[in-house]
């Protein structure tokens, strides 16, 4: 076989993987309970698939090759007994996987492996690395360098979380339609954390990128696609497809960070603001009010800046009220904050800061470059820089911190 | 817990150093500093001199071995360190990713043994 076919394989081995990937451990989970091991097997089915498929041509159906080289990696693994767990029902499912079985499709179980992953059971912090790594294959190291943790650690972690798993009864299921709000919340909590874009719409506030928005929204698709019904599922998606539409705006031709209020909207993606735009649209249809979709409809009016040259700060003050009543977060006030302040004036602005308890923010970035803005246009220059100084302190983006020093003097 | 952040800097790092109050990399590491304290987990720190400064004494087979410059020839070297008080490593850790040093050295977050040990030490 040539290169060129050669090349083409291992795409589609990348593809057929990356699509794959959640729906085979999902389903495998579903029956053994034991992520790691169904972890373990599909990989294997990987290496096996890039040493076959290059030579034997790509299989017909590729997912149900795959899964019966999983299964027999499985099957493997319990003689061998390298994994620890009821082998008997485990075996009969295994055994019951039979030819036929594997030619059709198999059920889509990774609305359920979402929920096991971000089950009130698990250590919170833990909710959106399961995720990733179950659903989307995305390895301990990656996930360690986004959170900011050491990647034995994060290794040490995610083992613990499966053992959880698989020996905590956490059941496979999805929430009951009590349980199923709240349940829902964390799933999107989670998925929102790997995407991990702060507050732009706030004066130099810190811009943690955690480097997974691709894979976050990825997230948000899939669930999307699963529970085509949720309004807040589809906020969700618009929120961060009107972040990601002004990616590029963010910084300079010299890595200079850019505010929103400077941002040349230009520079914005206009098919990403569309596509936001259609599902913050569909949610509002189902009239089913949540913090995502309010979050989206403050992109959405920032967005608009693009068509009427303006931003009507009231309508975004408006939103964060209501946002306020159901999400009182300290990023949720400080925003509050500098929509007031450019709705009302800076004074207004303060008095909004000056409500929230000074203990809770004495680590929080995006406040004290909220406050060192509003001080500096009051002319109050000595307590401004104070706060500019917190705020550099904070900061961890180097361009911000540059950004801020600028502003300081 | 303690934890120390060791921060190493880049030839070039060490040179952006001055005693200039408008210098901008100053401002970044007097506001990190500034952070620190009123974040209230400052316990204390200090900067070393440029590492050709440094002499490096060795004592074998009854022989006196000195060196001009650091005890290890690397392009990032020691520039000083930091003591903290945090609940965790992961706050730690946080604590280094803002600090101005990692954007172009690094800085190494280590715990600090344990106080009996290092009273072991000291005495």
């Amino acid at each position: 076989m040539n290169g060129i076919n050669q090349e083409d394989t291992h795409r589609t081995i990348e593809r057929v993987a990356r699509e794959s990937y959640g729906r085979l451990v999902a389903y495998l989970v579903s029956h053994t309970r034991d992520v790691a091991s169904a972890e373990d097997a599909f990989g294997n089915a990987l290496v096996s698939a890039l040493k076959h498929w290059p030579r034997d041509g790509v299989p017909r159906n590729p997912e149900a090759w795959l899964l019966k080289a999983a299964r027999h990696s499985l099957i493997d693994a319990i003689r061998h007994q390298r994994v620890v767990l009821d082998s008997e029902p485990m075996l009969k499912f295994l055994t019951e996987l039979s030819e036929t079985t594997l030619s059709t499709e198999f059920p889509d179980e990774r609305l359920k492996l979402l929920f096991v992953c971000a089950h009130p059971a698990i250590d919170s912090a833990m909710h959106t690395p399961l995720m990733l790594q179950t659903v989307l294959g995305v390895d301990a190291a990656r996930i360690a360098q986004a959170f900011l943790i050491a990647p034995k650690t994060m290794g040490q972690r995610l083992f613990r979380a499966k053992t959880k798993i698989r020996s905590g009864g956490i059941p496979f299921e999805i929430p009951q339609e009590h349980d199923l709000p709240d349940r829902l919340d964390t799933v999107l909590e989670a998925i929102y954390a790997a995407f991990g874009i702060g507050w732009d719409d706030m004066a130099g506030a810190d811009q943690r990128g955690r480097d997974l928005a691709e894979e976050a929204m990825w997230l948000a698709r899939v669930l999307l696609q699963l529970m085509p019904g949720e309004a807040e599922v589809q906020g969700l998606l618009a929120l961060m497809l009107h972040c990601e539409a002004r990616r590029l705006a963010r910084r300079d031709l010299d890595g200079r960070y850019i505010p929103l209020s400077d941002q040349d909207p230009q520079k914005w993606s206009l098919p990403l603001i569309q596509e936001a735009e259609y599902h913050l649209t569909e949610a509002f249809k189902r009239e089913r009010w949540g913090r995502f979709q309010l979050e989206a409809a403050i992109q959405s009016v920032h967005a608009e800046r693009a068509s009427t040259g303006r931003t009507d700060w009231v309508a975004i003050a408006m939103f964060y009220e209501r946002l306020i009543r159901i999400s009182p977060t300290l990023g949720t006030r400080a925003g509050y904050a500098a929509a007031v302040a450019e709705a009302n004036g800076p004074e207004a602005g303060l008095t909004v800061l000056e409500s929230i308890d000074p203990h809770a923010v004495s680590h929080y970035q995006p406040y004290w470059a909220v406050r060192a803005h509003l001080l500096q246009r009051l002319g109050k220059t000595h307590k401004a820089a104070d706060a500019y100084d917190r705020a550099i302190g904070l900061a961890e983006d180097p361009a911000v911190r540059e950004f801020l020093l600028r502003k300081r003097t | 817990m303690q934890f120390a952040l060791m921060i190493y800097h880049t030839p070039e790092e060490f040179a952006m150093r001055d005693n200039d109050y408008n210098n901008p990399h100053l401002g970044a590491w007097r506001a990190y500093y500034k952070a620190l304290v009123e974040a209230g987990v400052y316990v204390g720190a200090n900067a070393l001199e440029v590492p050709e400064t440094g002499t490096t004494v060795r004592l074998r087979e009854e022989t006196r071995r000195v060196q001009d410059g650091p005890y290890a020839d690397t392009k990032e070297q020691l520039a000083g360190f930091i003591i903290l008080e945090l609940p965790s490593v992961d706050a730690a850790l946080e604590w280094a990713a803002r600090c101005p040093g990692a954007s172009i050295g690094a800085v190494e977050v280590r715990p600090l043994a344990p106080e009996a040990m290092r009273r072991g030490f000291t005495g």
